[in-house]
């Protein structure tokens, strides 16, 4: 592929309390691409997202996240690296303390990126990426008062507040029912093509992985045991690839 | 197989948390001075902690006056010593018994709020969701409450110390016609600067570091909702043993300076 790595991962090891979770795992994400890791719970997914963006530590191998080498980096150049990541997390991780438009405006005012802008145009800042996860009408709410669906939506619209180059959706559908699953996939595609990201999406969500995915990898034993387009992936003869397709 | 006995595993993992306490010390300071200060969130963590503790150290140094006075009047009046009892009770209160007494009932109600609220936070992914926006968690969530906590503590000492000198003053009242004015000399006949200064300096040790604990408890909690129960109950088990370690340390650094 000629277009640029946005992502590489060397040899990757990740262990907790002795027990292997992640072993030996190469993989390289280039710009644009939507890349869904597909496994079971457990099988450590997220882990290794967490240690792309260095919220875990990896014990051994090379990530290089948009050039920079993050297991061996400065403080100043994994905030360099973060600014350009998004990271919507499994429940949205909202701020519980404060209302939607604060926890939207929370990185805003702290990021080199944004923080030099006015209030009047953080506000419509704010606005602007509310409405275009449709959750304008929440601004002045709660989390408490948000369902899980919408706790999402709020997410995405946080991490958009930063305009990320990469965003890491850590599985946007788990735990929400099928018409709000779907409109979270379709949210995920709206978010890719408006804004022009390039994504990592973690899932065990089948239809999820078929519709959001421009590459499928399947994690399981901690390495990946297929790779590819949907279809292809979906003829593999692996007894545990077959498991998500059955 | 785990051959460690249970015995060996607590030492270790006492061993480990005053490391990690120390290291979070310096991960405090590094960032108090480095950091963009969080100041709209420091005066909210002083209202938390100061403004909302005022209740419950009011009623609590209320009684302590009051209690000290009435138990200790029928000993002094026995030795016809009365006219000593003000000076007595505000003595003990302003220099041991008041900041021991409300740093632990401090530790009680904000320790455990900062241990169970950080906790949640870790649990929920909020503090890793501020982490990898690259907005320093450390400094919004650790520095301003562990701030607030220093110089609120003294503040409500200080407080609790003049309610219960107030205390005082209704429990003699209710068995003599004393004035409050002479009351209030009798009370600080005998009463200096050096006896409020170190009081004062110990209330600071105690503020700093039911915040810097709670603030590591629930900082570093990472055992799901199990967790947020266990960080409230160590922060405050912690805190209140190191109120009394800290109060024996001053006790002799106040001896040995002669205060």
């Amino acid at each position: 592929m000629g277009k640029e790595k946005i992502i590489h991962i060397e040899n990757l090891n990740k262990s907790f309390n002795g027990t292997s979770v992640i072993r030996d795992l190469s993989m390289s994400l280039y710009a644009g691409e939507n890349l869904v890791i597909l496994g079971k719970s457990g099988s450590g997914k997220s882990v290794i997202v967490k240690c792309i963006v260095k919220l875990m530590e990896a014990d051994s191998g090379k990530i290089s996240v948009f050039g920079t080498e993050v297991t061996a980096c400065s403080s100043n150049e994994l905030s360099d690296v973060r600014s350009k990541v998004g990271y919507l997390f499994q429940e949205g991780a909202l701020y519980d303390s404060m209302s939607v438009r604060e926890n939207l405006l929370f990185p805003a005012l702290r990021n080199y990126k944004t923080r030099k802008l006015g209030m009047p145009q953080l506000d419509e800042l704010v606005r602007q990426n509310l409405d275009s996860v449709g959750l304008l009408e929440a601004i002045d709410k709660m989390p408490s008062e948000l369902s899980g669906g919408m706790k999402k939506r709020a997410g995405l619209a946080r991490t958009l507040m930063l305009s990320p180059d990469l965003i890491i959706y850590d599985e946007p559908t788990t735990g929400l029912d099928p018409y709000t699953s779907e409109s979270i996939i379709h949210l995920i595609l709206k978010v890719q093509s408006e804004y022009n990201t390039t994504s990592i999406i973690i899932t065990h969500d089948i239809k999820c992985a078929e519709l959001t995915g421009d590459r499928i990898c399947v994690l399981h034993d901690g390495n990946f045991i297929a790779e590819g387009v949907f279809d292809t992936v979906k003829k593999k003869d692996d007894p545990e690839v077959r498991l998500f397709f059955k | 197989m785990n051959s460690r006995s249970p015995m060996v595993y607590k030492t270790q993992q006492f061993l480990l948390d005053i490391a990690g306490i120390t290291s979070f010390v310096g991960l405090f300071f590094r960032n108090l001075f480095t950091r963009r200060f969080e100041g709209r969130e420091f005066l909210n963590q002083c209202f938390r902690t100061g403004y909302q503790s005022l209740l419950l150290i009011g009623v609590t140094a209320i009684i302590l006056g009051l209690v000290l006075t009435i138990q200790t009047r029928p000993i002094l009046a026995d030795l016809g010593a009365v006219s000593w009892l003000p000076n007595m009770v505000f003595v003990s209160v302003v220099t041991e018994m008041g900041p021991v007494i409300f740093a632990l009932l401090f530790a009680g109600k904000v320790g455990s709020g900062i241990g169970a609220e950080l906790s949640s936070m870790r649990v929920t992914d909020q503090i890793d969701a501020m982490e990898v926006s690259d907005t320093y968690p450390f400094n919004y969530l650790v520095v301003t409450r562990v701030l607030a906590t220093t110089i609120m503590l003294p503040l409500l000492v200080f407080y609790g110390d003049a309610l219960a000198f107030l205390g005082s003053f209704i429990g003699l009242n209710a068995y003599s016609d004393i004035s409050f004015q002479l009351f209030y000399s009798r009370a600080f006949e005998d009463f200096f600067f050096r006896d409020i200064f170190p009081a004062t300096i110990k209330t600071i040790f105690f503020g700093y570091f039911i915040g810097i604990i709670s603030s590591y408890m629930g900082y570093y909690s990472d055992k799901g909702t199990e967790g947020v129960g266990r960080s409230a109950n160590s922060a405050v088990v912690a805190s209140s043993l190191v109120v009394f370690v800290l109060d024996l340390i001053a006790v002799q650094i106040t001896d040995l300076l002669l205060f």
